[in-house]
């Protein structure tokens, strides 16, 4: 007779879907000679001057805990960032939280906000995160599509739609992971309209912001109206190449912001000091660094869109971040089938659409992340599968 | 600027690849390409060898610092002509400080570079001094750090 095992798992949590992505990571673990174009972060190691800086501080002794929120110097400097580069004011005595990378950053946002059975309006395809969380905060996720008629930007006359007497807060990010999507000022605007109208609070991931190729880079909170209402995150991971420094962060409304801190001072203490010590040179001398980042990373979104759309796949011109997202329909395979093929023949790694959300179904996320050399044999490879595919 | 930069980091890159990164057509690119090399911005497309990986090669570098008397009229550019002339001579700067030219050379040998600091450096008219340091190892060249294990991409597989 099979006994079966107790759970003790909580209901709530056993009901979380696994993240499509692990399978993903596990399959292409086992092989050989992999390119991997599914790797969410740059392929920049830190700058040295910042590995430099936080070593300093543990030669100096700066291993302590710091203020809950963070150094206030930290603070003082990521505030006078925000306010240079996008023209939002914060003041860093309690307006700003340090946290343990954006993820933990959006965790708080949304404890802090939520009651039991608040709705949560999430665009998709969005990053595999922001669901569960909602979930593990007591909220409830609704889902709304953007699609690449609309060049992946949600309009808000959709947000305007899924809108209920319940509905606590919208989430937004752009520059957009995994779609690349950048939202316009005037897009933003039509979006404020609603957002006021509903009274809501937006959770503005903008942790892509530095890396928008086009045209100059529009805060959610710098719209008019919206910073009193806006919780803006973001953080050192992807600008500044530091994703295993886990360093992020949160402006946003006094009163929000000080309902985030206690939850953080009670959970996390705070965030790690020789990080912080390394965000501070990040940002006080770490232009330089993002500038040249940024223009590789164009480069080869160029290269790499180019080379999807001679290949025969339909691929819009992603404005940020370092993905793109394109249509494989034409192939006749699912995301799914398409990317393990893919990995399998042609030992390309690439991240299915439908890990991030149902309207990822039919793309697939490629990260140019990689070097040119590596992007250029990826590329090469990918053309042999597809020709094959597409007769 | 952006071609330049590109090129001067892999002088390999196919015009076809450099053409779509830096969003131009691909005759654009050649034309400014050629233009470049008109003006001579662009003087070659060389490789760099970590020549200490070649079992067959025995090279040796050396950096000389050397005093000079600057010619009058000319100041230093006689001299340094005069010096760079010598083929072993592989790169010589004008510097200030406690000398006048730093020069880089390379021979097969300590004393073919030995042969040409008596023989040919010294006994020039408005060489007054030379001072020669012999390269032991080299670790970094022209940006490029040799032995560099920063190539390993310690990233996973794949991630959100």
């Amino acid at each position: 007779m099979k006994t079966q095992e107790k759970s003790y798992v909580a209901h709530h949590v056993d009901q979380l879907k696994p993240s499509g992505i692990r399978r993903f990571f596990d399959l292409a673990s086992q092989m050989e000679d992999v390119i991997s174009l599914g790797v969410g972060e740059p392929d920049f190691v830190t700058p040295w001057n910042v590995i430099e800086a936080s070593y300093h501080s543990l030669e100096q002794g700066y291993t302590s805990y710091t203020a809950n929120a963070g150094l206030l110097e930290l603070r003082q400097e990521i505030s006078k960032f925000l306010k240079g580069q996008y023209s939002v004011e914060y003041n860093p005595e309690n307006q700003v939280l340090v946290t343990v990378g954006a993820s933990q950053a959006i965790d708080v946002a949304l404890r802090a906000i939520l009651d039991s059975g608040d709705e949560v309006i999430v665009v998709e395809p969005s990053f595999v995160s922001y669901v569960p969380t909602v979930r593990l905060a007591g909220g409830v996720p609704v889902t709304v599509d953007a699609t690449q008629e609309y060049a992946f930007k949600i309009q808000a006359e959709q947000i305007e739609e899924v809108i209920t007497p319940k509905t606590k807060a919208l989430m937004i990010c752009s520059p957009n992971n995994p779609t690349g999507a950048v939202l316009s000022k005037q897009e933003m605007e039509k979006i404020a309209k609603v957002v006021e109208k509903h009274d809501l609070v937006v959770i503005s991931d903008e942790i892509y912001a530095d890396l928008t190729y086009d045209e100059t880079y529009t805060s959610f909170a710098s719209i008019t109206g919206m910073s009193e209402r806006t919780i803006l995150i973001s953080g050192f991971s992807k600008a500044f190449a530091m994703t295993g420094w886990r360093l992020g962060y949160a402006a946003g409304p006094k009163s929000i912001l000080e309902a985030m801190t206690k939850i953080h001072q009670y959970t996390i203490m705070c965030a790690p000091t020789m990080a912080q010590h390394g965000a501070l040179e990040a940002l006080r001398n770490g232009k330089n660094n993002v500038l040249e980042m940024k223009t590789s990373y164009r480069q080869r979104r160029n290269f790499v869109v180019k080379s999807l759309q001679d290949m025969g796949l339909s691929c819009h011109l992603p404005g940020g971040a370092f993905y793109v997202f394109p249509s494989i329909t034409s192939t006749g395979l699912s995301s799914e089938e398409f990317a393990e093929e893919l990995l399998q023949s042609q030992q390309v790694a690439v991240v299915p659409g439908g890990v991030f959300g149902d309207s990822g179904e039919g793309y697939i996320r490629c990260s140019y992340a990689t070097s040119m050399k590596q992007l250029d044999k990826a590329m090469k490879r990918m053309r042999r599968f597809v020709e094959q595919k597409v007769k | 600027m952006e071609l330049l930069k590109l090129l001067e980091k892999n002088g390999r890159l196919e015009v076809e690849t450099i053409a779509s990164m830096i969003d131009l057509s691909v005759d654009e690119t050649n034309t400014m390409m050629e233009r470049l090399e008109k003006q001579s911005a662009i003087l070659g497309y060389s490789t760099l060898i970590n020549w200490a990986k070649v079992l067959e090669y025995e090279g040796v570098t050396a950096m000389i610092d050397v005093k000079v008397t600057p010619t009058r009229g000319a100041g230093f550019d006689v001299v340094a002509e005069r010096i760079y002339r010598f083929p072993e001579v592989k790169a010589l700067y004008l510097m200030s400080g406690a000398y006048d030219l730093s020069i880089s050379v390379e021979g097969k040998t300590m004393m073919g570079i030995s042969r040409f600091v008596s023989d040919k450096l010294s006994t020039l008219d408005s060489v007054v001094s030379t001072t020669t340091h012999f390269v032991l190892k080299k670790y970094k060249h022209d940006g490029i750090i040799f032995e560099d294990n920063d190539e390993q991409d310690k990233r996973m597989l794949v991630s959100p």
